[in-house]
């Protein structure tokens, strides 16, 4: 089979990283096609071969949900991409996912024994390698499955709700997904865009929960047309899940914030990608931006907002954030995306009021900040710098300060208990809330994290529902 | 899929839809609205409940086409299918007993008026009705107020029906005519109209509720295209709404926003009618 081993250690290995192929800024900052091609099979079995098999991997205790790493990795050495895919398939479920968008500088890569030394194996391109490359030929199987009578509805078809529902399923429980959306996928499908983790990567995904028996019923918002205590009662569920996310946009209070030009990121996101209106006229709604584009904040969402605002054509995309570009709490990798593509930083500064003519936006006014002294957590945090305000000239100005918690769920349902910001308490073993048999997780929960730890979560929910309702997973 | 059960054109801008929807109709309020879409690539239309029938499983809408996907929209006969309707959404009215009540729908704000009146009317209330119409030919419902409506005053603006005029006119008359004897107004109709409704109960001091219109994309709290300003206060009219004390709305604000994608949409009515295939479900 494969060539005879030559001893693998930190100093035999090659020092770089394999790079991933790229469309080039100047062209991709024209076109919504996906920035990162993806490894062809040498470039994955020359970085797989990076990888020394730690018997004691550093890197599988960095990834949420625990993938043995240097297994998959090791398939892939071995060309037997179908073993590596049903490695990445036991912890994760949407490895083509999670390979494109995790934050694996923070996470397994960061713990990469080889790291230490030289760059850290490329974890999350081998990931999206060996699943894309099973997405491509048809390698997704779909598992036996022994039916169940037992009942799970699943609310919110975000990757949380998508987990816990694929993990129902896989034990035999009957699962329904009710998602408020007209299509599956939440932020999957309306934030992240397109660029960055095409639809028809979730979609292909979501099709194969469906081959496992998984019913989902878009435009059902639970908290309206059905309550939780409906659900469990005339309804006959056992149990419920809920992963609802923390799609609540917020604004900073700032006058002007009403002139047309002003949005949330979640809507501009939305406009664009699950309305799809950089199509529009073909498409039916409009997205309202103009040529001079301010995102404020400087997380995963205020990149997308404005790399997605130089696609729309705009002129200049401006990033406003109140800290230096060390504290942005985006990934590296599409921060740095962000820069070649021609998005302008103004770090350390911050909003004061958006200006407007006739109700349209015309610019913004700054204040320059300064980092101060550091408090209690060891954080500097900014100070204004007195007499630097300033005028940037602007007609369309987006708000990325993050998100709350969406309140339909706990409005509706009696004795579901929230911490007072409104997101749900749960046991941490199991993720049942404060009503027996009702299990929430992902966003709801946590507010904003990431795509894996919502995963994980809704693994964890999926191990508690069974324990509820008797059966061993 | 959601079935067009029966389709009914009140004039060449405006038709009325009852679709099979059980859940919905079990579910919905008065007050309540659904979000419609047409077509794969359509937009997300909001639009309120104009009546509903539990025992049929039926909910009614009654529609105004006045862009691209409403005229589209029109083009469905009854056996046809929605793609996806959603709801219901929105806080429900709050219906009480106050006393005498005055309820003022303009336009194609008549309709969603209905399932209002038929509440209060069952609650209680003394239900005084305005219907306001630019026209005859464009009159509906006119059965339905009076069946609930213990007084019914119809307008049009050309006088062609009716008084002749704006709702306002004789919702003042009514206001100076009968001191303290009106306890609550509600207002359903365009911006312009309903902010004239609140200039007019304002010096009277009685409370008047009204239902916003602002331009929506989910309809569930999750993008603030919805949002607006009530005096210091900036809600969302899908989650917080849509009714609203409207003595406190900011109405210039609210209209201005309502034109956000004035160009945008111009330019898509254009193409809708140099490639009219819209349309058909
Ligand atoms: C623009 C953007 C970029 C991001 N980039 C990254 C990234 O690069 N890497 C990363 O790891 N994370 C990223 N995140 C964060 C990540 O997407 C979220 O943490 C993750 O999606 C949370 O998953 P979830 O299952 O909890 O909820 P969501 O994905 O938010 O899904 C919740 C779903 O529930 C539905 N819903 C809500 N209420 C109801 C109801 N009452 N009834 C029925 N359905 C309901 C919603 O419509 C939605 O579809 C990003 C987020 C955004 C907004
Ligand atoms: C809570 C609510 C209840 C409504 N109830 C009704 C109703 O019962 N009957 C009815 O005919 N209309 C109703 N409307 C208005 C209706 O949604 C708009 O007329 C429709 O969306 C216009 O779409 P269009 O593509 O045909 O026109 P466009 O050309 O897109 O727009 C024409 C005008 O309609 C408004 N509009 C556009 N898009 C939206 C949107 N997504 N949401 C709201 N307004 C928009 C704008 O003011 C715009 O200038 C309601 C709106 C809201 C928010
Ligand atoms: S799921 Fe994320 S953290 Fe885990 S191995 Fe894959 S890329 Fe790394
Ligand atoms: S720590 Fe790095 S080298 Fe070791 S097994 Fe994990 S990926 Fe391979
Ligand atoms: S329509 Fe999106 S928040 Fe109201």
């Amino acid at each position: 089979m494969s060539e005879p081993k030559k001893p693998r250690n930190i100093t035999t290995i090659t020092p770089d990283r394999t790079k991933m192929p790229e469309q080039p800024p100047e062209e991709r900052r024209k076109n919504f096609k996906e920035v990162a091609l993806g490894f062809t099979e040498e470039q994955a079995a020359r970085e797989a071969d990076r990888c020394i098999q730690c018997k004691k991997p550093l890197c599988v205790p960095g990834c949420p949900v625990g993938i043995d790493i240097p297994g998959f990795i090791k398939a892939i050495a071995e060309k037997d991409y179908p073993r590596a895919y049903e490695i990445l398939l036991a912890s994760d479920l949407l490895p083509a996912v999670t390979g494109r968008v995790c934050p694996q500088e923070d996470q397994c890569e960061a713990t990469c024994i080889v790291g230490k030394k030289l760059e850290p194996v490329a974890i999350g391109r081998l990931e999206r390698f060996a699943a894309d490359y099973a997405l491509a030929h048809g390698l997704a199987r779909v598992p036996e499955i022994r039916k169940r009578p037992e009942k799970v509805a699943v609310i919110g078809s975000g990757p949380g709700g998508l987990t816990c529902a694929a993990d129902c399923a896989r034990a035999g429980l009957q699962v329904t997904v009710f998602e408020a959306l007209h299509v599956a996928g939440g932020v999957l499908k309306y934030g992240i865009p397109e660029f960055r983790l095409p639809n028809a990567i979730v979609d292909q995904e979501i099709a194969n929960l469906l081959k496992m028996g998984v019913e989902i019923k878009v435009d059902h918002i639970v908290g309206k047309i059905f309550t939780i205590p409906q659900l469990m009662g005339e309804m006959g569920f056992q149990a419920v899940f809920i992963a609802t996310g923390a799609g609540f946009p917020k604004f900073m209070g700032i006058n002007g914030e009403g002139l047309n030009g002003v949005m949330s990121a979640n809507e501009f996101l939305t406009r664009v990608n699950l309305m799809t209106g950089f199509e529009f006229p073909r498409t039916g709604t409009p997205v309202g931006m103009g040529k001079r584009v301010a995102t404020i904040g400087a997380g995963n969402t205020a990149m997308d907002s404005s790399r997605t605002a130089l696609r729309l054509g705009a002129e200049k995309s401006y990033i406003v954030y109140r800290r230096t570009e060390k504290e942005s709490p985006a990934r590296r990798e599409e921060l740095h995306h962000a820069i070649e593509e021609g998005v302008e930083f103004l770090w350390l500064n911050n909003p004061v009021e958006i200006l407007g003519v006739e109700g349209w936006v015309k610019g913004m006014r700054c204040i320059k900040m300064d980092l101060g002294e550091p408090d209690e957590s060891g954080r500097r945090s900014p100070v204004p710098v007195p007499g630097s305000e300033f005028e940037l000239e602007v007609d369309t100005v987006i708000y990325a300060l993050g998100t709350k918690a969406n309140p339909i769920i706990a409005s509706t349902t009696p004795g579901l208990k929230t911490n007072r910001w409104g997101y749900l308490e749960v046991d941490p073993e199991t993720q049942e809330t404060s009503i027996p048999g009702v299990f929430a997780g992902g966003d709801i929960v946590t507010g904003s994290a990431t795509v894996i730890l919502a995963m994980g979560a809704g693994r964890k929910a999926a191990k508690g529902i069974l324990k509820r309702l008797g059966i061993d997973g | 899929m959601y079935k067009i059960l029966k389709k009914q054109v009140f004039s060449p801008v405006t038709y009325l839809w009852e679709l099979e929807a059980p859940d919905l109709a079990r579910a919905c309020r008065p007050g309540h609205f659904v979000i419609v879409r047409h077509k794969e690539g359509g937009e997300r239309i909001p639009l309120t409940i104009a009546d509903f029938d539990r025992e049929r499983g039926t909910v009614t809408l009654v529609i105004q086409a006045v862009g691209a996907s409403t005229q589209e929209m029109m083009a469905f006969e009854e056996g046809d299918h929605l793609l996806n309707l959603v709801g219901p959404l929105g806080i429900e009215s709050h219906i009480q007993n106050y006393g005498a009540v005055v309820m003022v729908g303009g336009g194609l704000g008549v309709a969603p008026v209905f399932p209002q009146l038929r509440a209060l009317k069952e609650a209680g209330n003394r239900t005084i009705s305005i219907i306001g119409f630019r026209s005859k030919d464009l009159i509906f419902w006119e059965e339905k107020f009076r069946k609930y409506s213990d007084e019914l005053i119809i307008t049009t603006d050309d006088g062609t029906f009716g008084e002749k005029g704006l709702v306002i006119v004789p919702l003042k008359r009514l206001l100076e005519e009968r001191p303290g004897g009106i306890q609550m107004v509600t207002a359903i109709g365009p911006g312009i109209m309903m902010k004239a409704c609140c200039e007019t109960t304002r010096p009277f001091g009685v409370k008047t509720l009204v239902s916003l219109n602002t331009i929506m994309v989910d309809g569930t709290g999750m993008c603030g295209s919805c949002r607006v300003s009530l005096g210091k206060e900036v809600k969302f009219v899908c989650v917080d709404g849509p009714d609203f004390d409207g003595h406190l709305v900011n109405w210039d604000e609210l209209m201005r926003r309502q034109n956000r994608f004035r160009r945008e949409e111009a330019h898509s009515i254009e193409q809708c009618k140099l490639n009219p295939k819209g349309g058909g479900a």
